[in-house]
């Protein structure tokens, strides 16, 4: 059963091989993850193609998360957790010694389940990154990154009168479209999100969708997400976890409507998870 | 007379009386709930159990009720009584010395019958005392077991099959729950009142201003009331206090909560905690015998570098510096054991959020943690403040007892807790202004201590909602 998953992924990566190579942005290549003794992930190997969205499903505790966690190393901060694989990006390896998991992030920029603004003005929170990594010359530069991510993350109009306001007198859908800006303003390359509306209702949920749709075309865009529907609406590509493993990983379209594996079918036509 | 039956005090056989009421009130309603239930129970509105505890409490409650305010009360109406009886000749002397007088009778007649001492006015009113004292006995102990035996009567009579005593058992646990918690506020309500009440009479002799504003505290030979002397050393040594412990407190707290592992926490926070266990005196040594001669040579050494002048600093045996340096010592755990706890309260989400836009651990710490924890972290110096401005022994060994205003802090100040101790310590009058200016710097100081609590309680709440 392992066995034939394995032959599909690697068949399924050597076709794609072919005509996706230059546009891979993350090649993923034998992960596996332990907290502690016990392991998460088990050897996936997959590659996350730039200017679309990937989206990752599976029912709770499959490793999802931890294996978006990966691509920025946000794994580093959690004591009991180490990763083993390698993670190409541009060519070089993030897992490399060499590289700073500090700058890494600034390329890879991650948005959370729960909106998690600094306790910070508005405008402090889009600025932070860009003063961190001092990628603002001056006050008028950072004013227009500010502007500029706050447009592209669809809040601009919204907020704009009220920039000093702290960011969490917003509602949970502003400021989580607040964390969107607030990972652009560091114009990141890829953007990772992990169930970004699952506190959140419907309204702002596909205000958010809408938003990660007109981003597609400027980042490569990973979204962990529960919902099916999610997955369908906004992503080109899916990939389904289950028990650490990777089971399938394809073309959304294909996945949902002609899965190869039974556990992605049995899990999208809700028969468990 | 009443004092005792056969060995026993006779408290004591009155309370085994009452709780022997008790388990007999507490059978009795149990069997009548089983009777009146025919077989089964469940059609009792409450089970069996609960129609005892209701019957128990109806009968000890009235009589504990009465026991307990002749406890209070008993005592003193025993003495107004004879103090309205005794020759207008002792009435005439006065409050305060027919009170001693009063002392003096009650303890002769402690001694017992045949305790007497030739005087026949003492003689006889420690006679009457005695029996005064027995007949208020009686009558307490009779209304009491009146009282167990109406609440008896009565609640027997309400047990029926549909009486609800386990909501009745439920209201009389409720209103013994809020009695004790009244107790603690009461006795704090009392203590203020008392201080104010005294502090009251102090200013009745010396101006509420001249004492806020005054600049000379000279309470033991003068009738100089000016506390400012005092508020400056209190204020002096708080300040040098935090001086030691806020950045210590507050560094060691982002320490172990941030960067310790959490092994090294479990070991380390209790060890810190342990610090606010040492008895103050304990410190108060250590300040005196080891700290304040360091302090002085120290300032000596100052005085004799050359680019100094020779009376820079003061230099005494006992200082202000010494006595800080030890209380922010002592202050340390509260400062770091309450910061831990707030800045362990920040949601983990915020430092995510600070890692995955490229932010450094330090960045993090600094950046998004402290400004989300500030208010909880204030809430701790302010705590630590009113510890420190409370704080008593540490001052009274080390600082010294000149009231002085110097901002010198190698020189000997004094605080308004230490002149508390040495307006109320050796020979005192209860009368004078000397001893009456002590409780009114008690109660500047209770004011000064509360505000700070309060502030520190508001900004704990404020910070609280913000992440529910
Ligand atoms: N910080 C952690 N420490 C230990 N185990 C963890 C930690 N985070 C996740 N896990 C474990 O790793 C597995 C995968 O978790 P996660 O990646 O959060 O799953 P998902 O996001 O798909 O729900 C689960 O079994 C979970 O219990
Ligand atoms: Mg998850």
């Amino acid at each position: 059963m392992d066995g034939n998953v394995e032959d599909f992924v690697e068949t399924a990566r050597n076709k794609q091989a072919l005509n996706m190579a230059e546009m891979t942005k993350v090649d993923c290549r034998h992960i596996d993850v332990f907290y502690d003794e016990k392991q998460a992930i088990y050897d996936i190997s997959m590659e996350i193609q730039d200017r679309a969205v990937t989206a990752f499903i599976g029912p709770s505790g499959c490793g999802k998360s931890t294996f978006l966690r990966c691509i920025n190393r946000m794994n580093d901060t959690i004591e009991s957790a180490s990763v083993k694989g390698q993670i190409i990006m541009d060519g070089a390896d993030i897992n490399d010694p060499s590289i700073d998991p500090v700058l890494l992030r600034s390329r890879v920029g991650m948005v959370f389940q729960k909106p998690n603004p600094f306790p910070k003005s508005i405008y402090d929170n889009i600025a932070y990154g860009p003063r961190i990594h001092g990628l603002a010359a001056g006050k008028s530069e950072l004013d227009e990154i500010v502007e500029s991510s706050l447009r592209k993350a669809g809040l601009w109009e919204e907020v704009k009168d009220r920039l000093a306001a702290p960011g969490t007198s917003l509602s949970g859908g502003q400021q989580q479209r607040l964390c969107i800006a607030r990972a652009i303003a560091v114009s990141p390359e890829v953007i990772l999100m992990d169930e970004p509306c699952s506190a959140l209702d419907p309204i702002a949920t596909a205000r958010i969708e809408e938003l990660i749709d007109e981003l597609r075309e400027r980042y490569c865009i990973v979204i962990v997400t529960h919902s099916m529907q999610q997955a369908a609406r906004v992503s080109q590509r899916t990939a389904f976890f289950h028990l650490g493993k990777l089971v399938e990983y394809g073309d959304t379209e294909r996945i949902f409507t002609n899965p190869e594996d039974s556990r992605t079918q049995d899990y999208i036509t809700g028969r468990f998870g | 007379m009443l004092e005792t039956f056969g060995h026993l005090p006779v408290s004591w056989l009155l309370f085994a009386v009452l709780a022997a009421a008790g388990f007999v009130a507490f059978f009795i309603g149990r069997t009548s709930a089983v009777a009146t239930a025919q077989g089964s129970t469940a059609r009792l509105n409450s089970q069996p159990n609960y129609h005892g505890y209701f019957l128990a409490m109806a009968t000890i409650a009235p009589a504990a009720v009465i026991l307990i305010l002749y406890s209070l009360f008993g005592e003193s109406m025993v003495r107004s009584q004879l103090a309205s009886e005794l020759p207008q000749r002792i009435r005439d002397l006065g409050t305060m010395e027919m009170g001693q007088y009063i002392d003096r009778i009650a303890e002769n007649s402690q001694r017992g019958p045949g305790s007497t001492t030739g005087n026949a006015l003492f003689d006889a009113a420690t006679g009457r005392y005695t029996s005064l004292l027995g007949l208020s006995r009686i009558i307490a102990i009779g209304l009491a077991l009146f009282g167990a035996g109406v609440g008896f009567f009565f609640a027997r009579r309400r047990l029926s099959v549909n009486f609800r005593a386990r909501a009745r058992v439920e209201d009389g646990i409720k209103l013994m729950l809020f009695l004790c918690a009244a107790i603690a506020i009461l006795t704090t309500l009392g203590i203020v009142a008392s201080l104010f009440f005294e502090a009251l009479r102090f200013f009745a002799r010396v101006p509420v201003l001249s004492f806020i504003f005054g600049t000379e505290w000279n309470a033991q030979t003068g009738a100089d009331f000016g506390a400012i002397p005092l508020f400056f050393g209190t204020f002096m040594i708080a300040f040098l206090a935090m001086l030691v412990a806020a950045p210590i407190g507050l560094l060691s707290a982002i320490y172990l909560s941030e960067y310790a592992s959490p092994r090294f926490r479990s070991i380390v926070k209790p060890i810190l905690e342990l610090l606010a266990g040492i008895p103050t005196v304990v410190y108060g040594f250590f300040a005196l015998q080891f700290v304040a001669p360091l302090v002085r040579s120290f300032a000596v050494w100052v005085n004799s570098l050359p680019f100094t002048p020779d009376t820079l600093l003061a230099a005494q045996p006992t200082s202000a510096l010494a006595a800080g340096l030890v209380m922010g010592i002592m202050i340390i755990p509260f400062v770091s054991s309450l910061s831990d706890d707030v800045i362990n309260a920040v949601p983990q989400t915020l430092r995510d959020g600070a890692y995955a836009m490229g932010a450094t651990k330090s960045e993090t710490v600094k950046q998004v943690v402290m400004p989300a924890a500030l208010p909880g972290v204030i809430a701790a110096l302010l705590l630590a403040v009113s510890r420190a401005i409370g704080e008593t022994m540490i001052v009274v060994m080390a600082a010294g007892q000149r009231a002085q205003i110097s901002p010198d802090p190698t020189s000997d100040l004094t605080t308004i807790t230490v002149q508390i101790v040495a307006l109320l310590t050796g020979d005192t009058e209860f009368d004078s202004a000397k001893t009456l200016s002590a409780f009114a710097l008690g109660f500047v100081l209770f004011i000064v201590t509360l505000l700070f609590n309060l502030i520190a309680l508001r900004v704990v709440q404020k910070y609280r909602e913000k992440y529910e």
